[in-house]
């Protein structure tokens, strides 16, 4: 939602990145409130995902100019497990597995961690079973995943819904989403959107990275950027996503040349 | 290193053999004379390759003439809670006051050699060297040579002991290097079922050698569990043997890990003796600084209808090396053999070193043996995504090593020993870490 006046989240500036030499981010700008849902759509190979993987850390990824700052930090110069804490959270478009941790034990490990870095007290594993089970119910997860290794053996649906658990468990104040929807039917896509609308608030915001508009029929964008060749050349509402839908991008590109070339 | 050098050494470590007439002089004696004709293997033996004993050559090591002194105390780290029987050997000599001997179910017998010799002198000449030969391996050889003593665990037929039994071996530090010879004989008649711990630990780090032999003898439709722990000192050599002989439709389970010692080298042969046999064996090392830990494993399918599988897990750091070579033969007529092994290792810096190599040898139609190795590092992503939910990159790194290490740890059935086993592995993959 909206909230006027709210205070800005994150402000990206001019932001340029490569990875593996070659410049994928090519200048993004970017405002995002309080309160605020955006969606970042655009065509494969725009740099969506990269831009994701740039704000939470990845050291795949150089920063080459810019700035970005997250509630008026340098967050750049923050290390990723530094951003985690202070409150960003990047759910994976390829949630990785990790054989040999319990699920239970690495939800605790990481909220734990969060709760330290706050001076507050850890939960003892009992305590933390309670916590966690309300948030299972939040997102509709089976608590017979907390026994399983996480993430292993989980079908595609089952480890977004894992990325969701994880936050909603952490409760980050700028939760970005890449490709959330991609490889989840219908029913499973129902369910994660009503976990992420439960989650979102007034105080915290939520950016989506997607390909696909219908992500944003059940999560509803206060703005929609289109993204493409490594920057964003169109802002709008939601309505550009339907626009988007029926017309597809080259109409988004042919626009953005046009008034280049003028 | 010449041959000439390489049998003087061998002959000075036989120069310590003492003379004396008990009920195993006649097998020391076919010992020293083996080990006379034998020498110490090289790096141009094939099944030695990558394992130099040029730095244990350097050493004169002696037989301990008595144990060290130990207090009980001292120990106390090293028990299991679950083992109602604890076997204790300080410098390879059987210690009374520092062993547990509470009643065990019937038909279940431990002590040692000599001291069951005389009530089970039949089973013991049945088995004892039976299983593994020595014509043909000087440190078998040599530990034969030296036969005085060493644990024997026996299951009558169809008797189970649900409990685990602790073989606890302790070499402690005395003035100069010392050189032990420890000996386990564990039967498993058939129907019966056992579960065994052989734990070798140090107090202090000496240098000193151990060249063990373990044989098991696991009877139709027995059942044997065997848990095999080295925490050897860091300045110590540790080389051992295990021979397991599997009759009709048993099963022989085991898990064996190896953390410390300067250079350790196990060899693990297990015969299925005739059909339906179920061997499962794993195995972990976990090494740094210059550590060597050597594996060589050999599952024979000498009958039809076997079940095998291994996995071996190396985490090497520093600049440690890691060596397995896992050889699997399926005879002629193996039909219907399901073999799988797995060697997985984990580098966690660049000076870090593995040799593996699978070697199947295949003389039968019928069967399924696969095998794989891999090794690699932690995975840039895999990192990253424990970061990005608050980690700090060494405890990242740990938690990643931990979880490579644990799919071992946990198939070893003794919840107090599994409880140390990961201790032990989160305070190396921390304290890299730390470093």
């Amino acid at each position: 939602m909206i909230v006027p006046g709210a205070p800005p989240l994150l402000e990206v500036r001019g932001l340029t990145a490569t990875v593996a030499g070659t410049a994928i981010l090519k200048g993004i700008d970017l405002s995002v409130r309080a309160g605020e849902v955006h969606a970042i759509m655009g065509p494969n190979g725009s740099g969506k995902s990269t831009f994701a993987k740039v704000l939470a850390g990845h050291p795949a990824y150089a920063v080459t100019g810019g700035e970005v700052r997250y509630r008026a930090e340098n967050l750049l110069a923050l290390a990723p497990e530094a951003r985690a804490r202070a409150g960003v959270f990047l759910a994976f478009q390829y949630p990785i597995e990790v054989p040999g941790v319990a699920n239970s034990q690495f939800l605790r490990l990481a909220y734990n961690t969060l709760r330290t870095s706050r001076g507050e007290e850890e939960l003892d594993p009992l305590e933390f079973d309670d916590f966690v089970r309300e948030k299972l119910e939040l997102v509709g997860m089976d608590p017979a995943f907390l026994e399983r290794s996480v993430n292993e053996g989980f079908s595609g649906g089952e480890k977004k819904r894992n990325e969701i658990l994880q936050m909603a468990i952490l409760e980050p104040k700028l939760a970005i989403l890449d490709e959330t929807d991609s490889g989840l039917d219908i029913d499973a896509l129902r369910e994660v959107s009503a976990g992420v609308n439960k989650l979102s608030n007034r105080d915290n915001a939520i950016v989506l990275v997607t390909h696909y508009q219908r992500l944003l029929d059940h999560i509803e964008p206060d703005y929609v950027h289109v993204m493409e060749g490594g920057q964003i050349i169109k802002s709008g509402d939601k309505g550009l996503a339907l626009e988007l839908e029926t017309r597809g991008y080259d109409w988004v590109r042919a626009e953005y040349e046009a008034r280049r070339a003028a | 290193m010449n041959t000439a050098v390489n049998s003087d050494y061998l002959a000075s470590l036989l120069a310590g053999a003492r003379a004396g007439a008990d009920s195993f002089s006649g097998l020391r004696a076919r010992g020293i004379e083996c080990a006379n004709a034998l020498t110490l293997p090289t790096t141009r033996d094939e099944e030695w390759r990558f394992t130099d004993l040029a730095p244990l050559q350097k050493i004169s090591f002696q037989p301990a003439l008595e144990a060290g002194a130990v207090a009980g105390e001292a120990l106390a780290a090293f028990h299991a809670a679950e083992a109602p029987l604890r076997l204790v050997f300080v410098d390879g000599v059987y210690a009374t006051a520092l062993s547990v001997r509470a009643a065990l179910p019937d038909g279940i017998r431990a002590g040692t050699l000599r001291d069951l010799a005389r009530d089970h002198g039949a089973l013991i000449e049945r088995h004892l060297a039976r299983h593994a030969r020595f014509e043909d391996s000087a440190f078998t050889a040599l530990n034969t040579g030296f036969l005085r003593d060493g644990a024997l665990i026996a299951a009558g037929n169809g008797c189970e002991c649900p409990v685990p039994l602790h073989l606890l071996f302790v070499a402690t530090r005395r003035a100069a290097p010392q050189v032990i010879y420890p000996r386990c004989l564990i039967v498993a008649e058939p129907g019966s079922s056992l579960t065994v711990v052989e734990d070798y630990v140090a107090l202090g780090d000496g240098v000193y050698l151990t060249d063990a032999v373990t044989e098991v003898a696991v009877g139709a439709g027995a059942r044997v569990t065997h848990v095999r722990l080295q925490r050897e000192s860091p300045a110590a050599f540790h080389v051992s043997r295990c021979a397991v002989s599997q009759s009709r439709e048993s099963r022989y389970r085991s898990a064996a890990v190896a953390f410390g010692a300067r250079l350790s080298r196990h060899n693990l042969e297990v015969t299925q003796l005739d059909e339906g046999v179920e061997t499962r064996i794993d195995g972990l090392a976990v090494i740094g600084g210059r550590q060597l830990a050597d594996t060589h494993t050999f599952m024979d399918h000498a009958r039809p209808h076997g079940v095998s599988r291994q996995l071996h897990k190396c985490v090497v750091a520093d600049g440690a090396h890691a060596v397995f070579n896992g050889k699997v033969m399926v005879r002629a007529g193996s039909r219907l053999t399901d073999s799988s092994q797995s060697s997985r290792n984990l580098l966690l810096s660049p000076r870090a070193r593995v040799d593996t190599k699978p070697q199947l040898e295949i003389f039968a139609d019928d069967v399924k043996c696969t095998h794989g190795a891999t090794v690699g590092q932690l995975e840039d992503d895999e990192v990253f995504y424990l970061r990005s939910r608050g980690l700090s990159e060494p405890d990242a790194r740990g938690l990643l090593t931990y979880a490579f290490a644990a799919e071992v740890i946990e198939r070893v059935p003794v919840e107090s020993i599994r409880r140390v086993l990961r201790n032990v592995v989160l305070q190396r993959t921390q304290q890299r870490s730390e470093a």
